[in-house]
């Protein structure tokens, strides 16, 4: 579906990047901004439907919800390949993967996000997180609009030399499985929480559920996370002389991976589970936060590719 | 005595492999290196100083805040890890790789009959029937299954996902190995030597050749990451080592030249690629081999890896003209730099040193551009994502001086070679500073029509010229007065004036003016005399620029807008001369550039030792998240048959399992 329309966007072009201007169905669909505008509507008409049908516990409602998501997702992946595409239409030497600054991954972040969410909505045939996991969507979403309206950082620029490399294919992608799996479950241990306290209880899933889901959102994002920290690390081997260099970005990456590792380590080692847990991965949303966005803001490195 | 040296020992064994020491340890490790994210790292010490204050300054340096990753109580944190998790595996290590053997196949009826997941059926088949049948299930499950013989019956004991154990030993030991690879890349050898008092750190700004030999590191040196800058046509045979405030040098086993070096740029004038054409040449002078070495694609020699790091200046040649800026003329003279060098420069206040410090053939800067652009939604919503939106700009070439006076107090400016175009007009911009961390300050000098600056400083002079004062004080007056009040009083009163408000102006600027104002003129009336004054500045900077042009045989400037806004911008940067802070302005004229290249080079043999634990640790992590280890029993005894699991982590795809189990049991008992 996304690489048939993808494809029809591309054929529209006929090569021509003034065409976005001309013809209707880039211009108003899926030229790569356009698209990546519907993604941000849909998110945020999911995250309401979600929270619509949770609070009347319309199963249809929720279904809908659903729906919405995964046309955003659709229509997220469309944005992304057609500005792939429109890359190269810049300039040959212009062209390169939409996963070089903050706004592309800040897309890359809410695709990401929703798969795994869908995924997990999926096998555990529970649809009422989804209230819970498009908040954080949202809140990217919110993010990306204000990225672009005030700051003007839809454009597509071209990459700066230490940045034209292989690597940034693989390990920009895994980072992002692993943000978003603790975005998620940030967000369940924020429904657990509630729900221990009788807030939404008798609407959300069992508390073992959500915890359940808690887990294995940590346990995949933490094996990504592994790969992505690995994967930067040859990177940075290749491109400034040295696997770790202590650079701000990688050194938090490497807290959030410590603080995930206690997680897990209390968790299956010493057995606890329960609100602690929850707490703890609530507040590992702060550390993630921060070493994505944060590390970007206050302070500075060698990785400064995406400044406020 | 013994016995509780014994126990000690044994403590201490119980404290490294406890889960509590564990967590703490990668807490504490995690806010260690919090701490050397916010404070920035390695800057020059005097940077340290100003922020801090000496006190503080002292006490973090004591503290090795200013390197943590390298300080000795980082190490010793991350000693602690290691021998943690040695620890951790050497004492699960024995029980682990039974459990992976183990069926358990001495478990009783009894407490089979107390496990939490159970399941009982009751069967007609034979217990050698149903044994095969559900052991071909099992197995069929990816169970390894164990036929056991028992009274009355069979044992079925059956175990699957060993790898999670596996995985525990990889994960683990790759923790060990990677910290022992990091350690090997590190710089403790050098901090052995340091406390032992065989090297000692450089301080002294010399040049490489006399660093004794106490400060620097023979070729043999297992690992080391430096750098070095070459200017294209020579040559360098060391690397320099940055540490705490100062460096070591780093003799390297062959000799580094460099041809060329190259930037690439995109259109949009942002660089696009660095590139530089090297030549390695052995000790003695045999050329190894020549390359090309770009950003992301080092060079490998003698298990040294080059990367191209940086690129600056390698003493590009200056063709300036210097400008006397309180001259009452418009004079100039020639003058030659080069960057990295210093010149003399002599005046009557006394020497001061010109340091070249820097120059840039290109500087892309974002020209503001027409707000509405910015932010306008529609271009957000569908339009175009080129990136042009930014109104980047290569500006030109500009060059970079420190001007230190006899006191040893240095002032720091950027001189654009090409006039930049603001509100319209066009100027000339020379930017100054106290101090590397403020921003510049721009001295903005109107240029003429012809595009030159010979209009501005003839002005200026004749501004700042008494001699020519009370003439341009009687033409204007003349000129602001009707022909009916020529050679009255009110004539010579307004002469009066404007001789004395172009004093003060020739005083100090805008500045002395205003504080005359203040001292003489009623709070009520100040702001109406700040604009009789400045009219009459502007008027009588017509008459001046007039008689200027006058003496230097050119015709008489147009009374027109131009001429307006040059006489108006004239002022301004005349009075912003007072505080530029320095008596000449430097113009650069043409260049020769010599570009260089910064390379680093790197030795590291913990870097293998590094990879091989990250395999081993993402295996390690995927087989102990994703395998699962369960148990599972059949006792089958004849008619009855039970069904047991376990599992080290109880999760719902555990619980799932199990009730397929047991249904799969229902349907093989039917
Ligand atoms: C940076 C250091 C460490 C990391 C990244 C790490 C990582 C992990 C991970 C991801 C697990 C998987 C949890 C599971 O599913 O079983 C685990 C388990 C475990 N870790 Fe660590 N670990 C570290 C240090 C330690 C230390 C120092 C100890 C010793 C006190 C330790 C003891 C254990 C034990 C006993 C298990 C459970 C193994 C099992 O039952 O399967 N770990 N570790």
């Amino acid at each position: 579906m996304v690489g048939a329309v993808s494809l029809f966007a591309v054929s529209q072009y006929h090569g021509d990047l003034a065409r976005m201007d001309e013809a209707f169905f880039l211009k108003y669909l899926i030229s790569s901004q356009a698209a990546i505008m519907w993604m941000c509507a849909l998110f945020g008409l999911a995250t309401l439907t979600y929270w619509a049908g949770l609070l009347a516990r319309s199963e249809f409602t929720m279904k809908t919800g659903s729906a919405l998501t995964w046309s955003a997702v659709a229509l997220g992946f469309i944005g992304l390949m057609v500005r792939w595409y429109e890359s190269y239409l810049i300039g040959t030497d212009v062209g390169h993967i939409p996963v070089s600054n903050l706004y592309e991954v800040f897309v890359l972040f809410c695709l990401i996000t929703a798969m795994l969410y869908l995924y997990y909505e999926a096998r555990y045939q529970t649809r009422q997180m989804g209230a819970f996991v498009l908040l954080v969507i949202s809140a990217a979403v919110g993010f990306i609009l204000w990225y672009a309206l005030d700051r003007d950082a839809q454009g597509i620029q071209p990459l700066v030399p230490a940045l034209k490399s292989w690597w940034m294919k693989l390990h920009v992608p895994a980072n992002f499985i692993g943000y978003g799996s603790f975005s998620i479950s940030a967000m369940l241990g924020a429904a657990y929480l509630l729900a221990k306290r009788g807030i939404l209880a008798s609407r959300l899933p069992k508390l073992e559920v959500i915890d359940d889901i808690m887990y294995k959102s940590i346990a995949i994002g933490f094996a990504f996370f592994t790969i992505a920290t690995i994967l930067g690390a040859m990177w940075a081997a290749e491109a400034w002389g040295g696997y770790w260099s202590w650079d701000p970005k990688e050194t938090w990456a490497l807290i959030v991976w410590l603080n995930y590792a206690a997680w897990l380590h209390i968790r299956l080692v010493k057995g606890l589970r329960g609100p602690m847990l929850a707490w703890w991965a609530l507040g590992g949303l702060i550390v993630t936060t921060f070493a994505f966005l944060g590390v970007n803001m206050f302070l500075s490195g060698l990785h400064s590719y995406g400044t406020l | 005595m013994n016995s509780s040296s014994h126990s000690f020992g044994k403590s201490v064994f119980e404290l490294l492999s406890s889960m509590r020491f564990a967590i703490s340890l990668l807490s504490i490790l995690a806010v260690a290196s919090i701490i050397g994210t916010v404070l920035k790292q390695a800057e020059p010490y005097n940077n340290y100083v100003i922020q801090f204050g000496p006190f503080w300054f002292e006490a973090y340096e004591k503290l090795g805040l200013y390197d943590v990753y390298h300080a000795a109580w980082f190490l010793v944190i991350l000693t602690f890890l290691v021998a943690s998790t040695s620890v951790c595996i050497y004492r699960n290590a024995p029980n682990f790789a039974r459990e992976m053997k183990s069926f358990r196949e001495h478990v009783s009826e009894q407490s089979l009959n107390a496990f939490k997941h159970k399941h009982e059926a009751t069967t007609t088949q034979t217990p050698e029937a149903l044994a095969a049948s559900a052991q071909r299930y099992l197995e069929g499950q990816g169970y390894k299954v164990k036929n056991l013989p028992r009274e009355e019956g069979v044992l079925l004991a059956a175990r699957a996902g060993s790898w999670n154990r596996v995985g525990y030993f990889l994960a683990h030991s790759a923790i060990v190995l990677i910290c022992i690879g990091g350690l090997m890349d590190g710089n403790l050898i050098f901090k052995v030597q340091q406390l032992l008092g065989t090297k000692k750190i450089e301080t002294r700004d010399i040049p490489q050749s006399q660093v004794p030999a106490i400060s620097r590191l023979s070729p043999s040196n297992p690992s080391f990451r430096g750098s070095v800058q070459i200017p294209e046509g020579s040559s360098a045979d060391v690397v320099f080592l940055n540490v705490a405030d100062g460096y070591l040098v780093q003799d390297l086993p062959f000799t580094v030249a460099l041809k060329q070096f190259r930037i690439e740029h995109y259109t949009t004038g942002q660089p696009k690629n660095f590139e530089s054409d090297i030549e390695l040449f052995d000790r003695s002078g045999k050329k190894i081999r020549s390359a090309t070495i770009a950003v992301n694609h080092p060079l490998i020699q003698d298990g040294i890896a080059i990367y191209q790091a940086s690129f600056a200046d390698g003493g590009t040649r200056l063709n300036l003209r210097g400008w006397n800026l309180f001259a009452p003329t418009a004079s100039s003279f020639p003058i030659e730099g080069t960057v990295h060098q210093n010149a003399t420069l002599t005046s009557a206040a006394g020497d001061s040193t010109l340091e070249f410090i820097d120059f840039r053939p290109f500087n892309i800067e974002d020209i503001g551009g027409d707000a509405a652009a910015r932010g306008n939604a529609m271009s957000v919503l569908g339009g175009s994502p080129v990136g042009d939106k930014k109104h980047l700009r290569n500006v030109g070439p500009s060059f970079q001086y420190k001007l230190r006076d006899s006191r040893g107090q240095a002032r720091e400016f950027s001189n654009y070679m090409l006039p930049l175009e603001l509100d319209g007009r066009w100027y000339m911009m020379s930017g100054v500073r106290d101090a590397p961390n403020e921003a510049f300050r721009y001295l903005r000098m109107p240029l003429d029509a012809d595009g030159n600056l010979e209009s501005f400083m003839r002005l200026r002079g004749a501004l700042l010229d008494p001699a020519l004062r009370p003439e341009i004080a009687a033409n204007f007056a003349h000129q602001a007065l009707p022909q009916n009040a020529w050679g009255t009083e009110i004539e010579g009163k307004l002469t009066h004036s404007a001789e004395q408000v172009l004093a003060l102006f020739a005083q100090g600027g805008f500045q002395p003016l205003g504080k005359f104002i203040e001292e003489k003129v009623p709070a009520a009336e100040r702001e109406k005399a700040a604009g009789t004054y400045l009219r009459i500045l502007e008027l009588a900077g017509f008459e001046a620029l007039k008689i200027a042009d006058r003496q230097a045989n050119l015709p008489p400037p147009k009374a027109d807008d131009a001429t307006g806004w040059l006489v108006r911008d004239t002022l301004n940067s005349v009075s912003d001369m007072f505080v530029y802070g320095a008596p000449i302005y430097l113009q650069l004229m043409n260049y020769d550039e010599v570009k260089a290249s910064g390379l680093q080079l790197t030795r590291s043999p913990g870097k293998k030792v590094v990879y091989f634990g990250s395999l081993l640790l993402t295996l390690g992590v995927f087989f102990m998240l994703f395998v699962r280890e369960r148990r599972v029993w059949l006792r089958i005894k004849p008619g009855h048959a039970l069904l047991a699991m376990s599992s080290a982590k109880h999760t719902i795809d555990f619980e799932k399992e199990f009730t397929q189990h047991a249904q799969a049991l229902d349907s093989l008992t039917k």
